[in-house]
C-alpha cells in the first residue's frame, strides 16, 4: 500500500490503493512514529474511507495504533444527511475521556504525604473487574443520570456548579434518551457510577515542573500558576453500561446493514445511515452513555475532593480543587464543519481521538476561549501526559481533532512478557512514583516502554498546528484498576 | 477440553484469543474458560455459584457473540465469573444453547484480578470447522 507524503508530518493512502476507497486516508506522523504504526492501521484508516458518506479523508493522528473496526486515532466525518454512524467507529467505551484538576498544592506539600494519599484515593475510587461505585442509584435516577450527565451529580450534591463550565458540553450531550436504551445496559451499568475500570484508565497525581512549562502565558490562563504545582488527572469512560449499547447496537447494525443495503471491509464497521431508525435510535443510546462517563468522572472528582479534603486536613476549595477540563475519546458528535468551501452537518467520529476547537469557538469555555480548548493527553502511568490547546488549523485540518495518548506500540502480553508488575511497581516506587494497582499484572501491560514517545507525538502535533503543547506533566501516585 | 491461546500483534490494546474445540460444546467451553483467563487468574476464583444460561440466535456465530458477551454482562451485573461451563447446543438455525456455569462472586481479597473485559468485538471474528473440530478467533476489547 502506497503512503505517499503529504506535507510535513502528513502522509496519504490515495483512493486508488483499496478498491471502495470515496476518500483518501490521512496520517499523521513522523516518520519515526510512521515506522512505529502497525499494518493495521493502514488496512483500518483505509477501510473507513470507503464508508458512505465519509468527506475529505479518513483520519489517524500520530499515537494511532491498530484498533478493531476504526484505527486507534481514528477521525471521520459523514454527512448527516447522506452519512452513516458506526459504533466500531466509537468504542465499545462510549466517552472515555480525561478530566484534569488542578490545585494550589504544590510537589512539597504532597510528598510528605503522597503514599497516604495514593492509599487514599485508592480505597475511596473502585478500580478493577467487578467493582461497584458508591452511588446507589435507583432505575429511575440512572435514566436521570442518561439525560442530564454530570449535571445530575452537581444536582445531587457530587460537584461543584463550575465543573460544568470546564466539561465538554457541558457534562451533557443532547440527544441522550433512555428510551433506547436495553434493560440490560441499565442493569450492567447500574452500581458502577464512581469506578474507575482497569487497562490503561487510571487515577493520577502529577507535578508540573518548571521544565515542563512550554508556553507560561497560556499556561497561566489554564491555572498552570506556580512551580511545582499538584494537578490530578482522570481517565475512564461509560463503564459497563457503555460497553452494554455498543454491544447491543454492534448487533443490531450487524443485522441493518443488510436491510440499508450497505456492506462494509470489516465486520465491526457495521453502520446504519445516521437518519435511519438505527441510526437515530444509536445516537439517543450513545448520547446517553456519553452523558454517564461525565457523571462518573464527576462523582470520581467528587471523591478526590473528599480524599484530599481530609488528607490536607483543608477545604477542596481552599485546595483550589477546580476543574481545568474534561474532555471526550470516544463520541461522535453532531457538528458543523467547513468543507472545500461548503458549511456541512457532519456526524464526526472520533474513536481514541480528541476533541481540539480553537479560539473563539463557540463551545469553547469563556475563560479559554481565547487561547482555545484545552486537550488532555494521557500518556503512560511512567512517562507523564501533557496539556495542549485546540487550533484554528484543527478546525480547518482535522475537523478541530487531534490525538488523545501515546499510543500503544505492543501488545499487553508482549509487555507482560517483558517486565513482571512487582518488578515494575518497586522500579518506579524507586523513581518517587507511588503506584497502588487492583492487579499487578495490569500494572506490568500498562509499562512505559510499552508506549510510543508521548514527547514525539505531542510535538507532531504542535509542528503540524492542529494543536499547541503548553503543559507537560511528571507522574508521582497513580491508582490503577 | 479444547485450546486456546492469545495472539500477538493484533488490536494492540485489546486481546485476541483463537480458540479450537473438538466439537462446538468443547469450543463454546473452551471460549468461557478462555474469557475468565482475560479477567482473572481462574484458579483464584472460589467454586461457589452454579448458573443456567440459555440464549438462542439464528447464526453459530452470533451465538458464540452472544455467549460470551452474556459472561461479560454477568461480571458486571452479579460481578461474578465462571471459570467451568458444560455447554449443550441444539438446532439446526435457529439455534439454543443451554450451558450449566461454575464460579465465584469477584472478592479482590482472594481473586487475582487482570483485565476487564469490556465488549466482544466483531473485528476478525470467525467460527469456523477446521481439522475434524471447529476453531474460532475472537478479539476481547480491554
Amino acid at each position: 500500500m502506497k503512503v505517499n507524503p503529504a506535507g510535513d508530518c502528513i502522509w496519504e493512502i490515495p483512493p486508488s490503493e483499496k478498491a471502495g476507497m470515496l476518500v483518501p486516508a490521512r496520517i499523521y506522523a513522523s516518520e519515526t512514529l510512521l515506522g512505529q504504526m502497525d499494518q493495521g492501521v493502514f488496512e483500518q484508516v483505509t477501510n473507513v474511507a470507503c464508508l458512505p458518506g465519509i468527506v475529505r479523508a479518513a483520519l489517524c493522528m500520530p499515537d494511532g495504533h491498530w484498533g478493531y473496526g476504526f484505527p486507534i486515532g481514528g477521525v471521520a466525518a459523514f454527512r448527516a444527511d447522506t452519512g452513516v454512524i458506526s459504533p466500531g467507529g466509537i468504542g465499545f467505551d462510549i466517552n472515555c475521556g480525561m478530566r484534569l484538576l488542578r490545585t494550589h498544592l504544590t510537589e512539597d506539600d504532597v510528598r510528605p504525604r503522597l503514599a497516604e494519599l495514593v492509599e487514599a484515593l485508592f480505597r475511596a475510587v473502585p478500580c478493577g473487574v467487578g467493582a461497584r461505585g458508591f452511588v446507589r442509584l435507583t432505575a429511575s435516577a440512572f435514566r436521570d443520570v442518561m439525560r442530564e450527565g454530570a449535571g445530575w451529580c452537581v444536582r445531587h450534591g457530587y460537584g461543584w456548579p463550575e465543573d460544568l463550565e470546564c466539561t465538554e458540553g457541558h457534562g451533557c450531550l443532547p440527544g441522550a434518551d433512555p428510551e433506547h436504551v436495553s434493560e440490560r445496559a441499565l442493569e450492567r451499568g447500574l452500581q458502577q457510577l464512581g469506578t474507575l475500570g482497569s487497562g490503561n484508565h487510571y487515577l493520577e497525581i502529577q507535578v508540573a515542573r518548571p521544565d515542563g512549562i512550554h508556553d507560561a502565558k497560556v499556561a497561566g490562563v489554564l491555572g498552570v500558576e506556580r512551580p511545582g504545582q499538584i494537578f490530578v488527572m482522570l481517565h475512564c469512560g461509560s463503564r459497563g453500561f457503555g460497553h452494554q449499547v455498543g454491544t447491543d447496537y454492534l448487533r443490531t447494525f450487524d443485522a441493518a446493514m443488510r436491510r440499508h443495503g450497505i456492506t462494509v471491509r470489516d465486520r465491526e464497521l457495521a453502520c446504519a445511515p445516521f437518519r435511519s431508525a438505527e441510526g437515530q435510535a444509536y445516537f439517543a443510546a450513545m448520547n446517553a452513555a456519553a452523558n454517564t462517563a461525565f457523571a462518573n468522572r464527576q462523582v470520581i472528582t467528587h471523591r478526590v475532593r473528599e480524599v484530599m479534603s481530609a488528607v490536607f486536613a483543608k477545604d477542596p476549595h481552599e485546595l483550589g480543587l477546580s476543574v481545568v477540563y474534561d474532555v471526550c475519546h470516544n463520541t461522535a458528535k453532531l457538528e458543523r464543519h467547513r468543507v472545500d468551501g461548503e458549511v456541512l452537518d457532519l456526524v464526526v467520529h472520533r474513536k481514541g481521538a480528541t476533541r481540539a476547537f480553537g479560539p473563539g469557538m463557540p463551545d469553547v469555555p469563556a475563560v479559554y476561549r481565547a487561547v482555545g480548548q484545552p486537550v488532555i493527553i494521557g500518556g503512560s502511568m511512567e512517562t507523564g501526559s501533557a496539556l495542549l490547546v485546540g487550533t484554528a488549523h484543527a478546525m480547518a485540518e482535522t475537523f478541530g481533532s487531534t490525538a488523545h495518548g501515546a499510543g500503544r506500540t505492543m501488545s499487553r502480553h508482549q509487555a507482560k512478557r517483558r517486565v513482571w508488575g512487582t518488578k515494575l511497581l518497586e522500579d518506579m516506587a524507586g523513581r518517587g512514583i507511588v503506584v497502588r494497582a487492583a492487579s499487578k499484572s495490569g500494572v506490568a501491560e500498562e509499562a512505559g516502554f510499552a508506549y510510543k514517545d508521548l514527547r514525539a507525538v505531542v510535538d507532531v502535533l504542535d509542528r503540524i498546528g492542529i494543536s499547541h503543547k503548553v503543559v507537560s506533566f511528571t507522574p508521582i501516585g497513580n491508582i490503577k484498576g | 477440553m479444547g485450546r486456546y491461546h492469545f495472539v500477538e500483534g493484533i488490536a494492540l490494546a485489546d486481546c485476541a484469543i483463537d480458540v479450537e474445540g473438538a466439537d462446538l460444546p468443547d469450543l463454546f467451553e473452551t471460549a468461557a474458560l478462555a474469557l475468565a483467563d482475560v479477567m482473572v487468574d481462574p484458579a483464584t476464583v472460589p467454586t461457589t455459584t452454579r448458573r443456567t444460561i440459555t440464549l438462542d440466535a439464528a447464526e453459530l456465530d452470533l451465538l458464540l457473540y452472544d455467549w460470551l458477551s452474556e459472561l461479560i454482562f454477568r461480571k458486571d451485573r452479579d460481578a461474578e465469573v465462571y471459570t467451568r461451563a458444560k455447554v449443550a447446543i441444539d438446532g439446526g438455525g435457529p439455534f439454543r444453547l443451554v450451558a450449566d456455569v461454575e464460579g465465584g462472586v469477584l472478592d479482590p481479597a482472594r481473586t487475582e484480578l487482570r483485565s476487564d473485559a469490556k465488549a466482544v468485538t466483531f473485528h476478525q471474528f470467525a467460527l469456523e470447522r477446521a481439522h475434524g473440530g471447529w476453531r474460532a478467533r475472537i478479539v476481547i476489547d480491554i
